[in-house]
């Protein structure tokens, strides 16, 4: 555990030596605060007619849609690069397990999102402040467990497939054609079919967050879908590392 | 504190390292000599658990390599020979990340005191990224002490180093040779004479030659040469030289040095003086040529690519 946190440590505070954490925070960060703007002058203007209570979920949606753009660019040098650089030696050599470099990557990733997604609490609190008797804490406390739980997921294979490549575009891209297959076109056959389109949409990455935890309903399936993503991201990493060994 | 038996590692069809077997005690520096390609670094990322072997065993500081990699990586100090750095680091930064993946207790006065030993210490706060490749393999050296490991292992410790920092790192290598187990692979000969006390010359995978650096000489050598030289002109000093019994392989140098060789064990030198002084010649210089660790190397590894 001790080793996990090292890494992630040095992983987090290398994302502010490099101007792609800026990038990535600017491009999240600007639309957010745009899309907030919109959402309180329209809530605004509908308000005089006795419009209803506006709600801040659709922003964690914002913030999750993002990320499936954004989070490949997070974790694609994660592994690629020490493998690039020869410095994965200096980590395999060192007395550390594969599972730990590689979850102290994820971790590292995780931290730097986590510390956006803190920064968009205050769209919650700013709208809390104009709506009487105020919004609905719990339908937000169950939108961010599923956007941590939805980053977990994208960080954790994005870190696997990071170890799999030496070129950090290979391991973007890889990332980038994953994550859109598994959140726009897995669950597009689904309609179509006789049998098995459940199926299809349960290992969507979009139905779990958007229909069900970002409005509020905090489901066991939902949970179990994004951690076990997680875990396979991490396992791929990890066998992805010990092949590198082998060879 | 090494001991290596049975070593074999394939990359696909190509055979690296070829039942390679050998020991090192500690207290002692291992010299790994042998040209690129030889199998050196490939042995010494077995032997610190970066990969496993094929076939064979590897037992370091007591524990099996493979069987208890993570024991085997706490107690030993690597030296890659590419010194894989972060760049975007502090030197200060790097060394206490290293530390506190080995959980080092104060691990700030440790990394001062190894840059110290390195003479790094007036650049600790400068980037990697900034630093010339001496430099770097010194951060490198101090990653590699900075556990205390019982095990050090190096890989061209001296590469890219100006020669006063050689020098440093050579006193350094000693010092810490005295009490622990120090492998360290070379192509500098030299270097492998007055570091090692022990020196494996490997090709293509195996052991050609394996004995403390003076023995190596007194096996291979088999017969002494001298070299011989006089003031003015010499014409026929070698002339002169072949009329002493015993005495053969003369040869005249460009610069009118003749040097011949005898058999060891009987020293012809005191003939050849006296046949010398006797024709006339003044005699200015009658010294051994010891067969250095080059030609040993060569004949070692030469005549085996010769064979092939």
């Amino acid at each position: 555990m001790r080793n996990i946190w090292t890494i992630a440590k040095r992983e987090y505070d290398n994302y502010f030596n490099s101007p792609l954490a800026y990038v990535v925070a600017f491009a999240i960060l600007l639309p957010l605060g745009i899309y907030f703007s919109l959402i309180m002058w329209v809530s605004a203007q509908q308000a005089m007619y006795g419009g209803g209570v506006p709600e801040s979920t659709p922003i964690n949606w914002l913030f999750v849609f993002l990320m499936i753009f954004l989070s490949p660019a997070l974790t694609m040098r994660l592994l690629s690069d020490e493998a690039r650089m020869g410095t994965l030696e200096l980590m395999l050599t060192a007395p550390i397990r594969d599972f730990e470099l590689v979850a102290g990557k994820w971790l590292g990733a995780m931290l730097f999102v986590l510390s956006l997604a803190l920064l968009t609490l205050i769209y919650p609190i700013i709208m809390n402040n104009f709506v009487s008797p105020g919004i609905d804490w719990n339908v937000i406390l169950s939108s961010y467990i599923g956007l941590i739980l939805i980053c977990s997921a994208l960080l954790a294979l994005g870190v696997g497939i990071s170890a799999v490549f030496t070129n950090q575009f290979a391991a973007f891209f890889g990332t980038l054609g994953l994550f859109f297959f598994l959140w726009f076109m897995i669950g597009l056959p689904a309609s179509y079919l006789q049998a098995g389109g459940e199926v299809l949409n349960y290992l969507s990455l979009s139905t779990h967050f958007s229909q069900t935890l970002n409005i509020g309903t905090v489901t066991l399936g939902d949970i179990t879908y994004y951690l076990s993503l997680t875990a396979l991201g991490l396992f791929v990493g990890t066998t992805a590392i010990e092949i590198r060994r082998w060879r | 504190m090494i001991k290596v038996s049975g070593l074999t590692k394939d990359y696909g069809a190509r055979r690296a390292v070829h039942n390679l077997s050998f020991d090192a005690q500690q207290g002692e520096v291992v010299g790994f000599l042998g040209p690129n390609g030889a199998g050196k670094t490939t042995t010494m990322r077995i032997l610190t658990g970066y990969m496993p072997p094929t076939d064979g065993e590897a037992i370091v500081a007591g524990y099996d390599v493979v069987e208890e990699s993570l024991e085997v990586r706490k107690r030993v100090g690597y030296l890659p020979e590419t010194v894989p750095l972060y760049t975007e680091m502090v030197v200060f930064d790097y060394l206490k990340f290293m530390g506190e993946l080995r959980h080092i207790p104060n691990v700030d006065d440790r990394v001062d005191e190894v840059l110290d030993m390195v003479g790094m210490i007036e650049r600790a706060t400068g980037y990697i990224g900034n630093l010339s490749k001496g430099m770097r393999q010194r951060v490198g050296l101090a990653q590699a002490l900075l556990h205390r490991p019982e095990v050090l292992i190096l890989d061209e410790p001296t590469i890219g180093l100006d020669p006063s920092q050689v020098v440093e790192v050579r006193e350094l290598i000693r010092e810490i040779g005295k009490e622990r187990t120090v492998l360290l692979s070379t192509h500098i000969l030299h270097e492998a004479q007055n570091l090692c006390d022990r020196v494996l010359i490997i090709n293509k995978g195996k052991i050609v030659a394996e004995d403390t650096t003076e023995n190596l000489q007194a096996r291979l050598i088999g017969a002494e040469r001298v070299i011989v030289r006089v003031r003015g002109e010499a014409d026929e000093l070698a002339d002169t030289i072949k009329q002493v019994k015993g005495v053969r392989g003369v040869e005249t140098k460009s610069d009118g040095a003749v040097e011949f060789e005898f058999a060891s064990g009987k020293d012809l030198r005191p003939e050849v003086a006296k046949q010398v002084i006797k024709s006339g010649y003044d005699l200015l210089e009658l010294r051994p040529l010891g067969m250095s660790l080059e030609e040993i190397f060569l004949e070692l590894t030469g005549s085996d690519s010769k064979r092939n």
